[in-house]
């Protein structure tokens, strides 16, 4: 793995090596001195074309236990007509020496471009690209669902994948790149998807994913289900008529009180729910829910630090880019 | 004067037996086997395909206003080198073309450079902004005796606006070239919607976008009797409208771009905006259809949709990205490629689509016509033999954006003569024509 850009291309192998990882920087994050100098002397750049102060930090608080240098690059508002262009600020960052760039952006494969083209050699990291992919979301939820399964299961969690779990996902897909992240890596992994959101934000082509559509969030649960994924739904939506109220959204696709019971009545106690957060309370998910003892809200942000530190820590001192070469490398450029 | 003689040896006469073209003062002066050369420039055609000129009805120039894009120069150049001896220049520069001013300025540039027939378009609407006609009848009056008007780039999508300009244009014999593509349901619009956009999270441009258009368009067309000619059509359903409307008897012409005919949405899934371009690139279904449907007759023409951009317009994110590709100098081997060498048509087929029918959709007079004796010597010479490598930097052309960079075509243009005059020799660009000095120029 030189980039980590999308879960689409994403090898089990390499899923499992993340998420393997990642279990071994959580033991890092019980411990009192939560550090580790495996990437001292490394630099990483946090550079956001959109505000995500939740995503940032995570990223920040991943690099800087492993003792790399952060930079955090708000670029917010660039554009070809005012201020900067990608361009220049990649090449920007790479005369800087950027080991890794993590790159937040409100453009569709903004992070694929700076990976193909030659304006900076860094490791890239998507960490989220307008409604395409967000590779390390996708892999906190699965690292969270296979502590979880493997808790529900009586096995051990690494080298584990996530077969036979049923996973349901709910809301906006249709701008969603933690739906698209979720159901790549999910198949990949072994666990059986259905999307359930209103008709109107679902994509055309969705029939060809590997995974259930419902637009039935009752039936769905009553189905049977392992894990509730909700996403963040957008009040505005409704403002482009791709809903007609919030109260009717809520309605037939939130996860409110009732269906909260419901878990409780179709005799599911081990099922989980998941956000991604920032959560609309009261939207697609009700407070109660939102704090069951079910919730794993706050779970997925504490494994989010450790997935992330996975991820950097593989990309730069993993395989192909081990410290040896890069001193032998910078020696070179010297002469 | 040997100097404007020209005999070209045993060239294949669209692609059928060899014979011997003799060309002075710019006609052709006789057609057979073994002519005598008269003093005259030899030039050996033999394995060589002789053709009309290509008549392109869709090519962007930029100038006025982005000569930072490309010139009516360097347009002209890339247009002669691609075996073009006419083009219609688009009116989405800066100033738009709506005016007989601006009209008869591109047709003066075009005369100057002497490269090709430079034929201005002019735009339906003010500023092409859709909401009041343009001064068509004045442009129509103009040096410059524009015939098509388009606001390509952006839809017509007023139907008021619309019927008002087909039946207007009736009154000088005018055609109305329609960027089909509904505004409201493409609002933001990255690629084509369907498998691919869904994947890659880019918003879709519906083929329902362009195809109701298109079915509006024929029915007022039919309506009130007039003429419309449709730009770039991208999908298979656009095909089937064409060529239900076509059996009523409307009067409509359809155009592929070269693009259209090779090119599907898998390219996308690079993010490289070398790929952007509206309409969109679509799926290989919509690929196979445009090709079946030039081949059958029901899309008319191939016209380039050349659009050159700066690169800093195509090295950036997906989004910001401008839409087009060039086009002028790999149009012949792309058509080649997809049309010929997949025995879909003959280089006959070949000469109606890209020079006879463009030329009467444009009317553009002494362009288009047959190698006979006593017309005009628009004439091509084509080695289909012949394979290369696409290389952007190579080109003409100021725009670097070819999706074909990198590409093995076949099909190369030897020679292009322009009224006579030999524009290309060997490949290369050898002297512009230049115009009587007694011209109105």
């Amino acid at each position: 793995m030189k980039h980590l850009l999308s879960t689409e291309n994403l090898s089990a192998f390499d899923a499992i090596r993340v998420l393997d990882t990642a279990e071994e920087m959580s033991a890092v994050g019980e411990r009192e001195v939560k550090k580790l100098p495996a990437l001292r002397g490394r630099t990483v750049v946090n550079l956001f074309f959109e505000d995500s102060t939740r995503t940032r930090i995570s990223f920040e608080a991943a690099a800087k236990r492993l003792s790399a240098d952060v930079i955090n690059f708000a670029a917010k508002g660039s554009s070809v007509s005012k201020g900067e262009s990608l361009k220049d600020t990649a090449q920007t960052l790479a005369a800087m020496g950027a080991d890794a760039v993590v790159i937040r952006h409100w453009a569709s494969g903004a992070p694929h471009r700076l990976a193909a083209t030659d304006w900076i050699d860094a490791a890239v990291i998507n960490a989220g690209d307008g409604t395409h992919e967000h590779p390390t979301q996708a892999l906190l939820d699965a690292f969270t669902m296979r502590r979880h399964w493997s808790r529900v299961n009586g096995t051990e969690s690494t080298g584990a994948d996530l077969r036979g779990m049923r996973v349901a996902i709910a809301g906006d897909v249709l701008h969603s790149r933690v739906a698209r992240s979720n159901v790549w890596l999910l198949k990949t992994l072994g666990a059986e998807v259905t999307l359930v959101a209103p008709p109107t934000l679902l994509p055309i082509g969705v029939e060809h994913w590997p995974c259930k559509v419902s637009y039935d969030l009752d039936q769905t649960l009553e189905a049977g289900i392992d894990a509730m994924m909700m996403l963040r739904v957008q009040g505005e939506r409704m403002n482009a008529s791709f809903f007609p109220s919030t109260r009717e959204y809520s309605r037939r696709w939130g996860f409110d009180d009732a269906r909260l019971r419901a878990l409780d009545d179709l005799g599911m106690k081990d099922t989980i729910i998941m956000h991604p957060g920032p959560m609309n309370r009261g939207l697609e998910i009700s407070s109660a829910a939102a704090d069951s003892p079910r919730s794993t809200v706050l779970a997925q942000v504490r494994n989010g630090v450790s997935v992330r530190m996975a991820a950097l820590y593989l990309l730069l001192s993993g395989d192909s880019r081990g410290a040896a070469s890069n001193v032998s490398q910078s020696s070179k450029e010297t002469n | 004067m040997a100097e404007n003689t020209y005999l070209i040896r045993g060239a294949a006469i669209l692609g059928g037996e060899a014979e011997d073209l003799l060309i002075r003062d710019g006609m052709i002066e006789a057609r057979g086997k073994d002519l005598a050369a008269e003093g005259a420039t030899v030039i050996d055609a033999a394995g060589l395909v002789a053709l009309p000129g290509m008549v392109d009805v869709h090519t962007h120039l930029r100038e006025p206003g982005r000569e930072d894009a490309e010139t009516v120069e360097t347009g002209t150049r890339a247009a002669a080198l691609g075996g073009f001896t006419a083009v219609h220049a688009m009116a989405n520069s800066n100033p738009v073309a709506d005016t007989a001013g601006v009209v008869e300025q591109v047709h003066s540039l075009g005369r100057a450079s002497g490269w090709v027939d430079v034929r201005p378009v002019g735009a339906v609407t003010v500023g092409l902004a859709g909401e009041q006609l343009a001064e068509l009848g004045a442009m129509a009056d103009s040096r410059a005796q524009v015939r098509m008007f388009s606001d390509d780039g952006i839809c017509v999508h007023d139907p008021v606006i619309m019927r008002r300009a087909l039946e207007y244009v009736k009154a000088f014999d005018g055609v109305v070239a329609q960027h089909a593509q509904e505004p409201r349901l493409t609002a933001g619009a990255q690629m084509n919607e369907g498998t691919v956009s869904a994947v890659l999270g880019l918003t879709g441009w519906p083929a329902v976008a362009e195809e109701s258009i298109i079915a509006r368009d024929v029915l007022l067309t039919q309506h009130v009797g007039s003429r419309l000619h449709v730009c770039h059509v991208s999908t298979a359903g656009s095909v089937e409208i064409v060529r239900w409307a076509k059996a009523r008897g409307i009067n409509v012409t359809a155009e592929v771009t070269p693009h259209h005919l090779l090119l599907t949405d898998e390219l996308v899934r690079s993010y490289d905006p070398v790929y952007k371009v509206n309409p969109p690139l679509r799926t290989d279904a919509d690929v196979q259809a445009l090709r079946e449907g030039l081949a059958d007759g029901t899309i008319d023409v191939v016209g380039t949709d050349h659009a050159p951009h700066p690169s800093e317009h195509k090295e950036c994110e997906w989004a910001q990205a401008a839409m087009g590709m060039t086009g002028l100098e790999t149009a012949l081997s792309v058509v080649q490629e997809t049309m010929i060498e997949t025995g879909l048509m003959s280089w006959a087929d070949f000469a109606r689509v890209t020079s006879f029918t463009p030329a009467v959709i444009g009317r553009v007079a002494d362009q288009g016509r047959p190698l006979e004796v006593g017309e005009p010597a628009n004439v091509i010479l084509v080695d289909p033999a012949a394979r290369w490598t696409v290389d952007p930097h190579k080109m003409a052309t100021m725009g670097r954006n070819s999706p074909f960079k990198g590409k093995e075509l076949p099909g190369s243009v030897v020679a292009t003569f322009f009224k006579g005059h030999p524009t290309v020799l060997d490949g290369k660009l050898n002297t512009p024509y230049r115009y009587p000095a007694v011209s109105s120029n």
